[in-house]
């Protein structure tokens, strides 16, 4: 208990709104360093997504200013059966297909299959694997064992930044948002779900696809990073 | 032994799964949503499999670095705009 009380005030100057109550409370009382603490912390995380979901920054960037308004105004009606953070997420996503709708080149998915998101088969890499015979979808060539610093490493260089960046920008909408929520944003499945309004199973699929075409970039970043000879 | 039973034996030891469905089982199996049967059959591939096992880690590693890209700071002027909307909205 003592351990505990003497982490927390340690953390609790930084941490001043970790509680999301107290934070809930704070904002509402019009406390103006709670509201700068919450555009400090999503400012960032909701312009990508919003990214994710329309096709320019700029229409982006105005779909943040939206949903900035649009907590503002409910938050007096914020009842915390999600965290905030995905209640301002949520509202970002329902601006955002607005807004894309009306620019009729919000791409959504029309159906539960995962299958309509104009993939194609990109993410697979059948060439890796022995094609006939007895070993056949057996590997042709062992992936290889990558460092435990390959995250810290790759990201200190900023080309290589860029590169997995692009990749995700890259990626159809639909998986670029379920990247973005679930790996980058850190929530978990079924909240994404519910913001996204996609089946558990496509969530998953969504998924599978986008981090199967990021592990291939890394992949080809490493190995042109690699010394040879 | 010939190479179709060496084929046979290894494929079966390795769960009955080739590496080519394994990989793709993956996300599944990260996210928890495979039957027990379906896990087993899985792990037991896995300890056979030394490239599965690389590829089960690398994807790991890829999760781990999506999730270090960083956000972009908020700009200032935007910052102040935002902060004197909300204090607009505090007096109404
Ligand atoms: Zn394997």
């Amino acid at each position: 208990m003592k351990e505990e009380d003497t982490a927390q005030s340690a953390l609790s100057s930084k941490h001043k709104w970790a509680d999301e109550q107290t934070l809930v409370s704070a904002l509402r009382e019009g406390d103006e360093g709670a509201f700068g603490f919450l555009l400090d912390t999503y400012h960032g995380p909701l312009l990508r997504l919003a990214m994710a979901h329309v096709p320019s920054r700029a229409v982006a960037e105005e779909v943040v200013q939206e949903t900035w308004q649009g907590v503002l105004e409910s938050l007096p009606r914020f009842e915390g059966r999600s965290s905030l953070k995905t209640w301002m997420f949520r509202i970002l996503t329902n601006r955002a297909k607005t807004r894309g709708q009306r620019e009729r080149r919000y791409e959504s998915l029309d159906s539960g299959d995962g299958q309509s998101d104009g993939d194609g088969e990109g993410w697979r890499e059948p060439d890796r694997f022995i094609q006939a015979g007895s070993l056949a979808g057996h590997w042709s060539s062992l992936p290889s064992m990558w460092d435990e610093e390959t995250p810290e490493r790759l990201l200190l260089s900023k080309e290589s930044r860029a590169l997995i960046q692009q990749a995700i920008s890259a990626l159809p909408p639909v998986q670029r948002q379920v990247i973005t929520l679930r790996d980058i944003d850190e929530l978990d499945a079924k909240e994404v779900c519910n913001i996204l309004e996609v089946t558990e199973t496509n969530q998953r699929v969504l998924l599978h696809r986008a981090r199967s075409r990021v592990r291939k970039i890394i992949e080809q970043q490493l190995e042109e990073k690699r010394p040879t000879g | 032994m010939s190479q179709d039973l060496k084929g046979q034996l290894m494929h079966l030891m390795a769960g009955n799964i080739t590496c080519q469905d394994l990989i793709e089982l993956i996300t599944e199996y990260l996210e928890g949503s495979m039957s027990f049967s379906e896990r087993v059959r899985f792990q037991i591939h896995l300890g056979f499999c030394q490239g599965c096992r690389n590829y089960l880690s690398q994807m790991k590693t890829t999760i781990r670095t999506i999730g270090k890209l960083p956000a972009e700071p908020i700009p200032d002027e935007v910052r102040d705009e935002l902060l004197k909307r909300f204090r607009t909205w505090k007096k109404g």
